[in-house]
């Protein structure tokens, strides 16, 4: 692999793969001390005090090495897959409701995410990222209430001026691979 | 496994997928959405790219908060004390298709034998599934060529077709196909000629059925 300026992703899906192969616990200490403190920022801003949120970023961080073999880096960034795994937590802990999942795709050993398609996708996540720094304040401040707030499905108007065609295009992409795999 | 549908028409719409990526649907809406999701891969991309954006919200450093001295040690304990993350083992063979997804079943305890019908009207038999107070959540079983019963919508609903079809004035829907119906839609859906036709609908208010038979029985099966 050759890319260096924007390993930055890139080294977090690493990371993930070493806890999951080799239960690295320094690969592990890394994701936490970046993420963990991200996680609890999320769940204040959806409503949980403090003591919850510090309990609720631990049990997220403890399901990311429980379920690290799950992440499938041709599909989402890092940030990505530990963005659902707390949300999944705050509707859980906050909303004291259940989460019905999409069904898995089952992984085959032939599914080995694409090396190419694993880059592709992780820039646009960081495109997508560059995105949303442009945003103007008013637009942006919308979608971190639709996302962190308490806007209610009804207000959600899903208009966030981001360009989600790509990242979609990426997505589906890797998954049609992932289904001709499994024949 | 369920297996791909790759005729699905009528999808979700950007603001149920942004709903269920930043956890703010009903309950009911949200088995709704992960059901139709495990049958189609366009809404699933979609979802995925909706959820990206939650990433790069979270990926942001700039409010992020400190956690506790020893909240990796914490947590590494938790890791150490949890049970191993249990080999999920499919409950069916994969040649062996189910009509109900994964997401499904789990509420029904099972797939389309196993479900605890009771008749409504017309034929037509109804299951209510258990979810938060929000929202209800129901599975249809409407015989061919027999109508829905008639009604009237405040909010939001979503009608999902899970085994058979029906045809209203946005088209045909089959297995796969949602249809995402508001205060402004009017509609009768009608079960295609034939086989019965199986939905699993959701809805944020409750059905305002016409006429009074249907509405005195509104009262008894709590619709």
């Amino acid at each position: 692999m050759n890319v260096v300026v924007e390993a930055e992703e890139q080294d977090w899906a690493a990371l993930v793969r070493r806890v999951d192969r080799d239960k690295d616990k320094a690969a592990f200490a890394a994701l936490f001390r970046h993420f963990a403190p991200r996680v609890k920022a999320f769940l204040m801003k959806s409503g949980a005090g403090e003591a919850l949120a510090e309990e609720c970023t631990q049990e997220v961080m403890a399901t990311l090495w429980q379920k690290a073999h799950m992440f499938d880096p041709s599909r989402a960034s890092v940030s990505t897959w530990i963005y659902t795994i707390a949300r999944n937590r705050k509707i859980d802990a906050l909303r004291r409701q259940r989460r019905p999942e999409p069904e898995d795709l089952p992984w085959g050993p032939e599914a080995e995410p694409d090396q190419a398609e694993v880059m592709t996708l992780q820039q646009e996540s960081e495109k997508l990222a560059k995105a949303m720094k442009k945003l103007p304040e008013k637009q942006r401040k919308l979608i971190e209430k639709a996302y962190f707030g308490d806007l209610s499905h009804s207000e959600i108007a899903a208009e966030t001026g981001l360009p989600l065609g790509t990242i979609k295009s990426r997505i589906r992409l890797a998954l049609e691979r992932l289904r001709h795999a499994m024949g | 496994m369920t297996g791909m549908t790759n005729e699905i028409k009528h999808h979700l719409t950007d603001a149920l997928l942004m709903g269920y990526a930043s956890g703010n649907l009903p309950e009911a809406f949200d088995l709704v959405v992960a059901t139709h999701i495990s049958l189609c891969d366009e809404c699933r991309a979609r979802l995925g790219s909706f959820e990206a954006v939650g990433g790069a919200l979270i990926d942001e450093a700039a409010d992020a908060v400190d956690v506790n001295d020893d909240a990796l040690e914490s947590t590494l304990r938790l890791i150490e004390g949890a049970p191993k993350d249990p080999i999920r083992i499919r409950d069916t063979a994969p040649e062996a298709e189910t009509v109900f997804p994964e997401p499904l079943r789990d509420y029904v305890g099972g797939d389309l034998d196993a479900v605890r019908w009771r008749s409504i009207a017309g034929g037509v038999k109804q299951a209510v599934l258990p979810t938060s107070r929000d929202a209800t959540v129901r599975l249809l079983a409407i015989p061919g060529g027999a109508a829905m019963p008639d009604h009237g919508h405040h909010g939001t609903e979503l009608t999902l077709v899970l085994k058979g079809a029906f045809r209203d004035d946005d088209g045909l829907f089959a297995r796969g196909d949602v249809e995402v119906a508001n205060e402004d839609l009017h509609h009768t859906p009608i079960a295609e000629p034939g086989e019965v036709c199986i939905c699993l609908a959701a809805t944020d208010a409750p059905l305002r059925f016409k006429g009074i038979l249907p509405r005195i029985a509104q009262r008894f099966i709590g619709i």
